[in-house]
């Protein structure tokens, strides 16, 4: 059977007879090498590179004086105080860990699924896992007051002759996030170590030579080698997905198994999950949409990829919108006092423009990609998905903010506001995920090429061979 | 070619073939050319590839990797030492009831199994791939040839090592260019594997023992003796704007910042109906003469006891078994009748260090003089012989019954000391004649 054969440069058709071209460009391996080898092999960096990395550098430094301060000072220096003990650092752990999420669900989740149109994305989605996750991991480690003593949560023989309390959600937490560091850096490493061979074959000079030939360990893409990577690459994919959809439920416990109104729910670890896949898509889409227009990408990460990370960032959209839903049905049903104001507080209290702007960023605004012209125009999903960030931050503020203000007793509750210490980590932990991305850009291969060249030479064009 | 061989040390000598490599155009083509080589019954080679390609494992007849079994291997390790860890930690080594939760439950253990179980199978996995692959592995005979950096690009090879007895350098390069390779290549390396200059290692030994003096500098100023306090970095909460127990202030007249109680403060539990008991003092303010009961008490002989057994342990110290030398001893060994601080004491005083006023002779008329009242205050607050503190008063260790007690057991002593003869029963008094010899 002959199939109309379609215009290369658009491959969004979703037209059942044809299977459209992952990438735009010939499915050479050469062209593909090329392509993605050039943008760090440049000889001088662009001076765009430059002005962002010193923008992001900056705010990291700010990042690190806070930081500092708040070593001085303690952490009085930010607005947290009972009843709010927990807010920006907490928020802004649990959002940073939710982008975290993307990384590894599109490496592992969509592995399992043999969703080839993930090659193109994966590596960029879990450069920016893992730096989410550091931005993630500095809050909590620095909220505890006594940094110099963070070593306590680790379960070692000490002299006080104490152990960790292996049944609080805020140990389980510990286990997670670091479990899920260490995973997604394994995973995200062992993808690359075959991209920093091909970097070091090409390289022109001794010092590149030298850098990427230590980290790809003498790669040879031998078939022994290549089949003991592929079954590890499969058995990481195997154990990264439950343990993505793990993290996010853990995060949750910390609330979910405390007893304060509005947290204590069972439907936090699927909701959490969710929204945390969905923050981290918009995360992707709102770096790859200029990272590729910038390097020079436009082939290889098609629209057609864009589209699909869109149809994922809509879907989740809508089970975060039933879970607030849900949550509110449940606070009526259960026929509690508490649990009902909580919910009533959040829409109508002081802070109802929190939770309007997470409503109307997180339900309302990413309907517009039900139309196929907004899921493939690079501009109007760039501001969907940064809008979708700002309500995926202002979730986590609602729940932990509003919550903790007014609880079970009125005589305790209070206002939260935050300092200008709680700001400045903000935009510094922005930055900081920021400036490592930009190194990643300059010094890493972008996309996976040797992926790519397998799932192109598999399935190469329209081709249908199964 | 030569300049690709690595020139590490010059001194290496003549190059020696240590591969051959052939490169064929396309996956398909290296495929079909991995099984002749295979049946050709080469042992040491490798197909190299930019990708994995499907079934090639089959071409050449690599058998499955173990990689699977240590992860499932390393899945189960992590379980255990999950498992155990939280059970020994929480429930065996330190037990420590919270929300009235039980010690050990799978329930709240299954989080962090589950972690561990996926981290000790991707860190199997990951090392397990690498180390299997025989990776890291910086130096191979295939990276000799130039031509070989196309590997990992868009080029596929078949290398057959020297090391395979099967190989010949003419008949090995035939059999490449007979399977159709598009170029054949001999890898040529130094017969002696390339070797660090000396200088490498000697900067690295200064390196390591150099790196090694701060913390020894650090554990040498942690164990070292000082006279002065050791430095602080991390102050915690060691070091608190306010007052600590016993400190001075200039705030109030007496210089101090404790506060005694307001005068007429009750301490909780010590309000007491008969106030002759707290103070040994009647109404008028004088001692008492006989001791104060408490209603339903009685003098008997568990209270003798109880007094005895008290004086021995608060009082013998300093004042001796007997409650010191009596008059009649005169003569005798004066150390035989002292608690053993008074020995230590009087012994250091008597070598010019330190004052010591010897215990005054509990049994002397002296004391048994005392009304009941005053020796149950200089029990409850010691004796202070001008201006120093001789006796310190032991209200706060010794529970106030228990001083009554004592107090009656210095009365037995007293007795026992000052007995006549006719007081003594006439059982003892006869075993303790036939035994003085
Ligand atoms: C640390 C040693 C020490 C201990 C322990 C001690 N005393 Fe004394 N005690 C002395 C000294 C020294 C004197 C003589 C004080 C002086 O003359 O200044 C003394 C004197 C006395 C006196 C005579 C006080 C007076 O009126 O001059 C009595 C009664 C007495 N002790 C009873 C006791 C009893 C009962 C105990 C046990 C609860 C006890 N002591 C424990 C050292 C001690």
């Amino acid at each position: 059977m002959t199939s109309p054969a379609i215009a290369i440069s658009d491959n969004t058709s979703s037209d059942p007879r044809q299977r459209a071209p992952l990438i735009t460009c010939a499915p050479d391996c050469a062209l593909i090498t090329e392509t993605v080898c050039r943008v760090v092999e440049r000889e001088k960096t662009p001076l765009a590179w430059y002005a962002a990395f010193a923008v992001s550098s900056s705010f990291t430094v700010v990042m690190f004086l806070a930081i500092g301060y708040l070593f001085l000072r303690g952490v009085g220096v930010w607005g947290n105080n009972i009843p709010v003990a927990w807010a920006w650092d907490i928020v802004n752990f649990v959002f940073w860990v939710g982008i975290g999420h993307a990384g590894t669900l599109i490496s592992a989740i969509l592995f399992l699924f043999r969703q080839n149109w993930r090659t193109s994305i994966n590596r960029f989605a879990e450069a920016m896992t893992i730096f989410a996750v550091m931005c993630a991991g500095i809050f909590p480690a620095v909220h505890i007051g006594r940094v110099w003593v963070v070593y306590w949560l680790a379960p070692y023989p000490n002299q006080m002759q104490m152990w960790p309390n292996f049944r609080s959600p805020l140990l389980w937490d510990v286990f997670a996030v670091s479990t899920y560091a260490t995973v997604s850096l394994l995973f995200w490493y062992l993808g690359m170590i075959p991209d920093l061979a091909t970097l070091r074959d090409r390289a022109a000079s001794r010092w590149r030579k030298l850098a990427y030939g230590l980290f790809a360990l003498g790669w040879r893409g031998s078939a022994r080698q290549w089949h003991r990577y592929e079954r590890a690459y499969l058995l990481l994919a195997a154990l990264a997905t439950p343990l993505v959809l793990s993290v996010h439920s853990v995060v949750s416990f910390d609330f979910a198994v405390s007893q304060v109104p509005g947290w204590h729910t069972t439907i936090f670890p699927p909701y959490f999950v969710a929204g945390a896949i969905f923050s981290g898509f918009a995360m992707v889409v709102t770096l790859m949409v200029p990272a590729r227009a910038f390097f020079g990408l436009k082939e290889l990460v098609t629209i057609r990829h864009l589209d699909n990370m869109n149809k994922v960032i809509l879907a989740t959209s809508c089970i975060v919108g039933y879970a607030y839903a849900t949550e509110f049905f449940i606070a009526w049903y259960s026929g509690s006092q508490y649990e009902l104001f909580a919910f009533l507080n959040r829409a109508r209290g002081p802070y109802y423009w929190a939770y309007w702007t997470m409503v109307v960023c997180n339900v309302v605004v990413p309907q517009v990609l039900w139309l196929k012209k907004c899921r493939t125009t690079p501009w109007i999903m760039v501001i969907v998905a940064i809008l979708v960030n700002v309500g995926m931050w202002f979730e986590r503020f609602v729940i932990i903010v509003t919550s903790l203000s007014r609880d079970f007793l009125p005589s305790s509750w209070g206002h939260y506001a935050p300092t200008r210490i709680d700001v400045a980590m903000l935009l510094g932990s922005f930055g900081l995920f920021f400036t490592l991305f930009l190194l990643f850009c300059r010094y890493l291969p972008m996309v996976a090429m040797a992926e790519v060249k397998a799932a192109v030479s598999h399935h190469p064009g329209s081709d249908h061979r199964h | 070619m030569a300049d690709n061989v690595p020139q590490l040390d010059s001194s290496a000598g003549a190059l020696k073939v240590a591969a051959a490599i052939g490169r064929f155009a396309s996956a398909g083509a290296l495929k079909a050319a991995a099984e002749a080589v295979r049946d050709e019954g080469y042992r040491h080679w490798d197909a190299h590839s930019p990708y994995p390609i499907h079934g090639i494992e089959r071409s050449m007849g690599i058998r499955p990797t173990v990689l699977p079994w240590l992860v499932f291997g390393a899945g189960l390790t992590g379980a255990a030492v999950a498992i155990l860890l939280q059970w020994w930690t929480n429930a065996v080594d330190y037990p420590f009831l919270i929300s009235g939760k039980p010690l050990f439950s799978l329930p709240a253990n299954i989080p962090v199994a589950f972690e561990l179980v996926i981290l000790f199978s991707a860190l199997a996995a990951f090392a397990g791939a690498l180390l299997l692959s025989r990776l890291p592995q910086f130096h191979h005979p295939v990276f000799a040839s130039e031509e070989f950096r196309r590997a990992t690009c868009d080029g596929f090879f078949i290398s057959i090592e020297a090391s395979d007895p099967e190989f010949d350098e003419v008949k090995t390069t035939g059999l490449l260019e007979a399977l159709g390779a598009e170029s054949v290549e001999l890898c040529r390396l130094p017969a002696a594997a390339p070797r660090l200059p000396r200088a490498f290692y000697t900067a690295a030994a200064l390196a390591v023992c150099l790196a090694l003096l701060p913390p020894l500098g650090v554990a040498w100023y942690r164990a070292a003796p000082k006279r002065q306090p050791r430095i602080h970095p991390l102050h915690d909460m060691a070091f608190q704007p306010k007052y600590k127990a016993q400190a001075a202030s200039d705030l109030f007249a007496d210089g101090r910042a404790m506060r005694p109680p307001v005068a007429g403060t009750v301490a909780r539990g010590e309000l007491d109906e008969d106030p002759r008991r707290a103070t040994g003092k009647d109404e008028a303010g004088n001692y008492v003469t006989s001791i104060p009961l408490a209603p339903g008490a009685a003098i008997d002989k568990a209270m003798i006891l109880r007094g005895k057994d008290r004086f021995r342990i608060y009082c013998a110290p300093c004042h001796g078994l007997a409650g010191g030398m009596p008059e009649g001893a005169a003569g005798e060994d004066a150390e035989k009748w002292q608690g053993m601080v008074s020995i230590r004491a009087a012994r250091r005083a008597a070598g010019g260090e330190g004052t010591w006023t010897p215990p005054r002779v509990l049994t002397s008329a002296y004391v048994q003089d005392q009304p009941d009242g005053k020796l149950f205050e200089t029990i409850s607050r010691g004796v202070v012989n001008q201006e120093v503190r001789t006796m310190p008063g032991y209200a706060v260790q010794i529970p106030r019954e228990d001083r009554w007690a004592i107090v009656l057991y210095l009365r037995a002593l007293g007795r026992s000391q000052n007995a006549s003869a006719g007081e003594v029963p006439p059982p003892v008094r006869e075993a303790s004649v036939s035994e003085e010899p």
